[in-house]
């Protein structure tokens, strides 16, 4: 059981990053994750890789912290571009309408524009991740639900969010105990047991951590019930924040690198950037 | 349950969706059975979501799997892949379709509903995996297409093991913990 990458937690690290509402952390991350989506420019995808690693020096988390993941991430990239170089080493020429052969010939000639492309494809992951992390590490997970309320979620939906947070910590030690307490009858569900065997250990957990969730499911409706949530149209939140002068900054930033995505999509004539053409 | 007729979710479709997500990502995160394709794995997440759907219907099915995966990847680092948030989402609407037909709050689960459970579950997963996912990641991210097939059928069929083996035992177990309507007469 791996526990490291779970330790990844909000901690006040007392940088503007964490008074910043919640709200304008959730629309930055995903408005920019979206436009890193978008625009496959290799200069825009660079320019926000840089601009997401100095925001993530700026939030104070330590490399001691996230180096487990990065080295996940790392792995995963890597045999994700081996995979896409393997299943389809014409597709960078494809979609360059180009062909400048660095070495080697037939199918497997490694190509400028393939080159390229697992470039964009590498930067992309160097964008969605310290984004994400960045979004992760500095949001306190009770203002998240209220910052999903504010830009225009139903606070049902939002108040569905705060409740998987506020559980995943007490499901997981249930999990935990089951699982101990499984493997104390003797079953095995480690790598030593074989696929199918797997499988049906899984299983034997999965029954007493979904009848005792059912339970909670009952129980916890109904005391909601009786302080009668959804009774009305709004609810105001506990954490809710106004949006301070840091926030319509961070906001005016985020528009502009949009709109300057835009530009791209309109001077590219397309999601690429294409140099290989004159 | 009175006074919430009108609105589109109950507050025990809130709760099952709150409770319902954070199972979905612990087991997600702790029950992952790993696979020789990148990046996919025979997630346990999955059954867990076939159950809540068949209980709490398509809407709660469609939240759970998303918010999930969307957690999950942003937990996990590897940012989050949209596309495949999106199927997953898909996919738990999908498998809350079966709710009116399952009937488990209140009828028998006769072998012919879970053969009909395992032939629509495939379905979904097909639908999920083999198309809305590869498709948006061909489109969205602009990956080549034998690639994104690949993963997506990989996790596809991994996913219909799952469900078919560990989801039927999951269904059966809380359809024995139900009471059945008409299980109370009234004395003469």
């Amino acid at each position: 059981m791996n526990n490291n990458s779970f330790n990844l937690a909000y901690r006040d690290r007392g940088t503007w990053l964490d008074r910043a509402s919640g709200a304008t952390k959730l629309l930055a991350f995903i408005f920019l994750s979206g436009i890193s989506m978008i625009v496959l420019d290799t200069r825009f995808l660079i320019f926000l890789v840089i601009l997401s690693l100095i925001v993530l020096k700026i939030s104070r988390v330590k490399f001691s912290e996230v180096s487990f993941l990065i080295k996940l991430v790392v792995f995963f990239m890597i045999i994700n571009l081996l995979m896409i170089y393997v299943l389809a080493p014409g597709y960078g020429a494809q979609l360059y309408h180009s062909k400048d052969i660095i070495f080697g010939s037939g199918p497997y000639a490694l190509t400028k524009q393939e080159l390229l492309y697992l470039v964009n494809i590498s930067l992309e992951y160097f964008v969605a991740v310290p984004l994400a992390l960045i979004f992760l590490l500095t949001t306190n997970p009770s203002e998240f639900a209220s910052g999903l309320n504010r830009i225009g979620i139903s606070y049902k939906i939002s108040y569905a969010v705060s409740l998987a947070l506020r559980y995943i910590p007490d499901v997981t030690k249930e999990y935990q105990q089951i699982s101990l307490s499984q493997q104390a009858r003797g079953n095995e569900i480690s790598k030593k047991a074989g696929f199918f065997k797997r499988l049906r250990g899984a299983a034997a957990i999965l029954v007493p951590l979904l009848l005792s969730s059912i339970d909670r499911i009952e129980s916890v409706s109904q005391a909601m019930e009786l302080r009668r949530f959804g009774a009305k149209k709004k609810r105001s939140w506990y954490f809710a924040e106004q949006l301070k002068a840091v926030d319509w900054l961070v906001l005016f930033i985020v528009l502009l690198i949009m709109i300057g995505g835009v530009i791209l999509l309109v001077v590219n004539g397309g999601r690429f950037w294409n140099p290989f053409i004159h | 349950m009175w006074g919430n007729k009108k609105s589109f979710i109950s507050v025990r479709d809130v709760v099952a969706i709150g409770i319902g997500t954070a199972v979905f990502f612990v087991l997600m995160r702790f029950l992952a059975i790993p696979t020789p394709v990148s990046n996919t794995t025979i997630n346990l997440g999955e059954p867990w979501l076939s159950l809540i759907g068949a209980i709490f219907g398509p809407i709660v099915g469609f939240l759970v799997g998303f918010i999930g995966h969307a957690l999950n990847d942003t937990a996990s680092g590897w940012g989050v892949w949209w596309t495949w948030v999106f199927a997953d989402g898909v996919l738990g609407l999908l498998l809350g379709l079966t709710k009116s037909r399952l009937k488990l709050q209140s009828e028998h689960l006769t072998k012919k509903k879970i053969i009909f459970f395992n032939i629509w579950q495939v379905v979904s997963n097909a639908i999920a995996w083999f198309l809305i996912a590869p498709l948006g990641d061909i489109v969205v991210y602009k990956q080549p297409a034998a690639k994104v097939f690949l993963q997506g059928i990989w996790a596809g069929i991994g996913n219909i093991v799952a469900i078919a083996i560990v989801g039927t035992i999951l269904l059966v177990a809380y359809s024995k913990t139900r009471t059945r309507s008409g299980s109370l007469k009234s004395e003469d």
